[in-house]
């Protein structure tokens, strides 16, 4: 019995990865996305970690703003530190932010949601307040107190972009939950004597699975332009050169001025393309699991 | 309207503002637990002279009081000195307001207009070329950081080719006057309000676009062809308002964040608005300034989702219940 129900959730995500690669959006994103993960993980294949360091980049006689014409890929910056490295290991920093931050968001927004939806009473309505009260406050700005009273750090980036951008999922999913309790499934489950765990690990959770997989998709872009955005403000971590921190120390050190291209559009150019890119995975998922979607494309 | 329904929003907007006022003080209250100290770091002030001042900040009673003289303080608009100019926090806030109002509010209504009419199109040709192309350069910029299309636009307009100012609110040392002014101002607005506008255009156009895609599949809009009635009649008399209410919502909802909207872009075009006092407080680091702009951003937002819930409240009579 339990194999045959395997199956079936089985074959019910090899229909979904196989409406998902007929469609062309998905099929984009898919594919730029994979590029950058590969870049990611192939770092120290493709690029070097000594000419980020500016001592040794000044040892080798790097020079300062070097064209690509002169030194190589994608130039230097004013610290004579090679932009395609930064480049290349940036890609990791931006990658990890966005899908940690995210992973963060789901987790806070589906058990809100879930807890909300399915116990409801008070409980359902005092998680709603606090959701509420997050989805009011300006996104950013709460970001910004949060990040400048906690102080910069990786780990802290990911927790304020987590805590500031859950509300919207847990909304979502809650609402998702309130129509599934009415089912008679659910019904059926719990006169069977069924524990409220029960339902909600066999029941509850299968069905909002897909919805939560779309979500996550969706709130990377969100993580990734959030990180960017602090970053430039000077609230990302200094030891570590995210692309958004690339973007701000190009702009203070008049990268702009001297219109030296190759190290403020390298990181701007990889920031739309792996937003773009989750967002069109999101955008497809979202469509498939929600057929109410289909008819809107 | 309603006036139950009315006075629910407002209780629950005061509400939230309230939650607001006790986060803003308490998250401040953990890192700087001495306002003191911290402003006059490194100076030689005798510690007799401290111990006076701490009890002028009232930092020498309890928590619970020193949160109704926070709550008195802010009440009188009192949010502190701000630890880089030694100012009074309102005053220098205030004297920024209309710089950011001005930018912000110009991209607002541009990016509503332009955005939403850029939606309906798609919508209306849904699957031609013309919605394929909205949809796709809506998208791309969505994707932007805003400030680095900002850093993009500076290069191509004032960097390379020099139509535009570099950045600034009006040239140095100007002392023009009437509509030399206003030009030189319009003149310094153009980039930054261009990137903005851009940037926010595409929440607009999708918004737009798929709530008009929803309402033409409502049988009200076969009935009006069934009539006979002319294409473009069936959508602006019969599909757009109804089709257009989300979009009120959301430009209202927006309008809420035309303070806080531009933090990134403000910098980089050297705007001095709020959005540039943010990242200048941030640098600094000026907890007393970061705390007042919160306050100041939250506010509006509160403010202006509540306008918009009364006014959908008046335009849809559905969720007045």
């Amino acid at each position: 019995m339990t194999v045959v129900v395997g199956d079936r959730k089985r074959q019910r995500w090899v229909e979904v990865a196989r409406e998902f690669w007929q469609a062309r959006s998905g099929r984009i994103g898919v594919i730029i996305l994979a590029f950058f993960v590969i870049l990611a993980i192939a770092a120290p294949l493709v690029a070097g970690t000594d000419y980020i360091n500016p001592v040794k980049a000044r040892a080798a006689g790097l020079p300062q703003w070097g064209t690509p014409a002169e030194v190589g890929p994608l130039g230097t910056d004013h610290f004579r530190r090679s932009v395609w490295d930064q480049f290349v290991y940036g890609s990791r920093i931006s990658l990890l932010v966005g899908l940690a931050a995210s992973f963060l968001t789901i987790l806070i927004g589906s058990a809100v949601g879930i807890v909300s939806g399915f116990v409801g009473g008070k409980l359902d309505s005092a998680l709603m307040r606090i959701t509420e009260w997050f989805l009011v406050i300006p996104f950013l700005p709460l970001a910004i107190v949060l990040a400048a009273v906690l102080g910069r750090s990786l780990l802290n980036m990911i927790f304020v972009i987590g805590i500031t951008s859950w509300p919207s999922t847990a909304r979502l999913v809650r609402s998702q939950v309130l129509t599934l309790k009415q089912r008679t499934f659910v019904d059926r489950s719990r006169s069977l004597g069924g524990s409220g765990l029960h339902v909600v690990r066999q029941h509850i959770l299968p069905n909002v699975s897909g919805l939560i997989l779309a979500n996550t998709t969706l709130a990377v872009p969100i993580s990734i332009l959030t990180e960017t955005t602090l970053s430039f403000l000077g609230l990302g971590n200094p030891q570590t050169a995210s692309w958004g921190k690339t973007l701000e120390e190009a702009f203070v050190n008049g990268a702009i001025a001297r219109n030296a291209w190759w190290y403020y559009l390298p990181a701007g150019v990889g920031i739309v393309l792996v937003v773009l890119a989750f967002t069109l995975i999101g955008q497809t998922l979202e469509q498939i699991v929600d057929p109410r979607l289909k008819d809107r494309r | 309207m309603n006036a139950r329904f009315a006075i629910g929003k407002v209780a629950g907007a005061l509400i939230t503002l309230g939650f607001v006022l006790v986060f803003n003080f308490f998250l401040f209250r953990v890192v700087q637990t001495d306002p003191v100290a911290t402003l006059f770091r490194g100076r030689n002030i005798p510690q007799e002279r401290l111990d006076q001042l701490r009890a002028e900040f009232g930092l020498d009673k309890p928590l619970g009081g020193q949160f109704v003289d926070y709550l008195q303080q802010t009440a009188q608009l009192n949010l502190g000195l701000s630890y880089q100019s030694r100012q009074p926090v309102w005053n220098e806030i205030k004297s920024k307001i209309p710089a950011t109002v001005a930018l912000v509010g110009t991209s607002a209504v541009l990016s509503a207009v332009i955005g939403t009419a850029l939606g309906v199109a798609a919508a209306w040709r849904r699957g031609t070329k013309t919605d394929y192309s909205i949809t796709t350069s809506t998208m791309l910029f969505y994707s932007m950081p805003d400030f680095w299309l900002g850093m993009l636009l500076l290069v191509g307009g004032a960097i390379i080719t020099g139509i535009f100012p570099v950045g600034g609110i009006i040239d140095a040392g100007s002392s023009r006057a009437g509509i030399g002014r206003l030009l030189d101002q319009a003149h310094h607005i153009a980039l930054p309000a261009l990137t903005l506008t851009l940037a926010y255009l595409g929440e607009y156009a999708i918004v737009a676009r798929s709530s008009l895609l929803e309402t033409m599949k409502e049988d009200y809009l076969v009935v009006a062809r069934a009539k006979g009635l002319r294409d473009i009649k069936v959508r602006n008399r019969h599909a757009l308002p109804n089709a257009l209410l989300p979009v009120v919502t959301l430009s209202a909802i927006n309008f809420g964040f035309v303070l806080s909207g531009a933090i990134a872009v403000e910098t980089v075009f050297s705007w001095s608005g709020l959005g540039k006092a943010t990242s200048d407080a941030i640098r600094g680091p000026d907890l007393p300034m970061l705390q007042g702009l919160f306050l100041l951003f939250s506010a509006a937002v509160i403010l202006f989702n509540l306008i918009a819930d009364l006014v959908y409240g008046r335009l849809d009579p559905r969720v007045r219940t």
